[in-house]
């Protein structure tokens, strides 16, 4: 009976704030670790690959090596940060640690924590993002003042692939399940969408696959304002960000529903 | 979205919101109305039929063997599991349709701990009571007079997994009272803690009695049952099979005297048990003699020169006898 009332849209209200200030709270007693984690990794990454793979690329689309990366880690950081806390801290707050099941003792919905959880998990990409952009500037591989249009990209970015995460961690009977997902979605969209070396190299059906998935619509867009231009077809790229995004949350919300309302 | 106003204002009281809809006459207001509810799981009814009607301010204790359908009874109450048949009314509002108003006025204490591990006693209250959209002065006074009460004043900065089980009930219990509800909902409550732990909760809730709340409780723990409700529900096999006050049960259904003897002792008694005036029953390696004439049995145990105890019954006989003495899992 209540199933059958159960709306497909999922309505957050905005109760869904003070869920997000929980994980925010959480997410303060272990800052220091956490944003070490957020400026270490990338500052690694562009020097190891920058340099030392740099130096045999030379330039790539009129970039150096070391600014085609930077634009391209960006994105993919916020993917893998986003979707690490829509899997693993997610699926402990909602089996290991019951704190949902304590929110629902509460005016809180499913609709509220689900929704609250993917704004969580876009807020952690858009950390680490942050965090990139500021070393990145540091190094100086980012000058134009457009490189900051980045940001709103990649939360939106980031909600989509917490959502995603989300499908599956409400589908999850194990930490484990969680490998099946970066093996065959994370790490495929990792390799093929643009991060580390331009699509156009790859054979055409590549291309088709990769512009059927989300991450390379995100480089799409953030490659060019990271490097003081404007991104073109920004609409579609955006339409199919926006697309993966919200169907994920609805199959998210409905699936965790299904698992905890029985 | 949509976008709700929360509200750090006191519920108004039950009858005054009920009044609207049902009429002073009515009064007393029921705190829950559950009628013809049933849930099935795949072929097997979980709650097979329940009528269930609570007035506000009653402590009322639902009891039965694992697996009668308790849980899922109060799962129903909270929304938490879809009902496939009949209505639940909780606070005169009904579910689902006003679920999320309804759980603004109700506490709950979960069968299983749900505190939050990455915080301290004082930032669990805080979090939780952000839920409900409580915060400022209000609030902080709320925590202080709710440490005092669970008293764990002296621990507001401990973390959650240095505490002992009681005192993560006490705290559980605190949270569920932030928002002042008017009914408060324990499921098992003090399984697993240890008497003076019990007793110690037994306490915190008798104080709630003061305030009008309504509490619904389920709990395998006679003794608890007896203590602390004014009526109580035996459900068995998701029906309910007797519900009254504890000594009504007590009278109704088994009768006033317990007599208890060892097994090896019985075994030379009973030769002829239809001579005496008294129903007996065999549990695990002893037996007894329900009777309302003690003193005949009495006289013919000592005439045998068996030793022998008497007792006055209580509810856990009526349990046995209702429930029957199958072991459920």
């Amino acid at each position: 009976m209540s199933r059958a009332h159960r709306p497909l849209l999922p309505r957050p209200s905005l109760r869904f704030i003070p869920v997000w200030r929980r994980n925010l709270r959480v997410w303060r007693k272990m800052m220091m670790p956490s944003l070490l984690g957020n400026f270490g990794e990338p500052v690694l990454y562009l020097l190891a690959f920058g340099y030392g793979f740099g130096r045999l690329v030379g330039e790539l689309d009129g970039m150096s090596y070391m600014v085609f990366i930077a634009s391209g880690i960006i994105c993919s950081s916020a993917m893998f940060t986003a979707s690490f806390e829509g899997m693993y801290s997610a699926y402990t707050r909602m089996a290991e640690q019951n704190t949902w099941l304590a929110m629902l003792g509460t005016p809180l919905t499913l609709d509220d924590i689900v929704f609250a959880e993917a704004v969580w998990a876009a807020s952690k990409g858009l950390i680490s993002a942050a965090a990139i952009l500021v070393v990145a500037s540091a190094l100086g591989l980012v000058t134009d003042v457009r490189a900051l249009l980045a940001l709103p990209v990649v939360f939106l970015a980031a909600f989509t692939f917490g959502s995603l995460a989300l499908v599956i961690t409400a589908v999850a009977r194990s930490y484990d399940f969680f490998l099946y997902y970066f093996t065959l979605a994370v790490t495929p969209m990792l390799l093929l969408s643009g991060v580390f070396f331009p699509l156009q190299e790859m054979p055409e059906w590549v291309q088709r696959l990769a512009f059927a998935l989300p991450l390379a619509h995100v480089v799409e867009i953030v490659r060019p304002l990271m490097t003081g231009r404007w991104p073109t077809g920004v609409g579609l790229h955006l339409t199919v960000i926006v697309s993966y995004g919200a169907v994920a949350l609805i199959l998210a919300t409905t699936l965790i529903h299904r698992r905890l309302i029985r | 979205m949509s976008p709700e106003p929360v509200t750090t204002v006191p519920a108004a009281s039950v009858a005054s919101r009920v009044s609207g809809t049902l009429g002073i006459e009515d009064r007393p207001a029921l705190a829950v109305d559950i009628r013809g509810l049933r849930k099935v799981y795949d072929v097997t009814a979980a709650v097979d039929g329940i009528d269930l009607a609570i007035p506000a301010g009653e402590f009322f204790g639902l009891l039965g063997p694992n697996g009668a359908g308790k849980t899922t009874t109060l799962r129903m109450l909270l929304g938490l599991t879809p009902i496939d048949a009949g209505s639940v009314r909780v606070l005169g509002m009904s579910i689902p349709e006003q679920e999320r108003e309804i759980r603004k006025h109700l506490g709950v204490v979960p069968q299983f701990d749900t505190l939050d591990p990455d915080f301290t006693v004082e930032e669990n209250l805080l979090t939780y009571a952000s839920y409900f959209g409580l915060s400022g002065p209000v609030l902080a006074q709320r925590i202080e007079d709710l440490l005092e009460l669970a008293n764990l004043e002296t621990r507001r900065r401990s973390r959650i997994n240095t505490l002992s089980g009681g005192m993560k009930r006490r705290l559980t219990l605190a949270r569920a009272l932030i928002n002042q509800p008017e009914l408060v909902i324990l499921d098992e409550p003090t399984t697993g803690l240890d008497p003076q732990a019990r007793h110690h909760l037994w306490r915190q809730l008798r104080r709630l009695r003061d305030r009008g709340v309504t509490l619904v409780l389920t709990t395998h723990y006679m003794e608890e049952a007896e203590e602390l409700c004014d009526r109580i529900a035996i459900i068995d096999a998701g029906r309910i099979i007797a519900c009254d006050s504890p000594r009504a049960l007590i009278a109704a259904h088994v009768e006033p005297w317990v007599i208890s003897l060892s097994a090896r002792s019985a075994r030379r008694f009973i030769a002829d048990p239809s001579a005496l005036p008294a129903r007996m029953l065999e549990i695990a390696d002893s037996w007894l003699i329900y009777t309302a004439d003690p003193a005949a049995v009495r006289a013919e145990l000592d005439a045998a020169g068996l030793p022998h105890a008497t007792r006055a019954a209580n509810l856990e006989d009526v349990f046995l006898r209702l429930t029957g003495h199958d072991l459920r899992e």
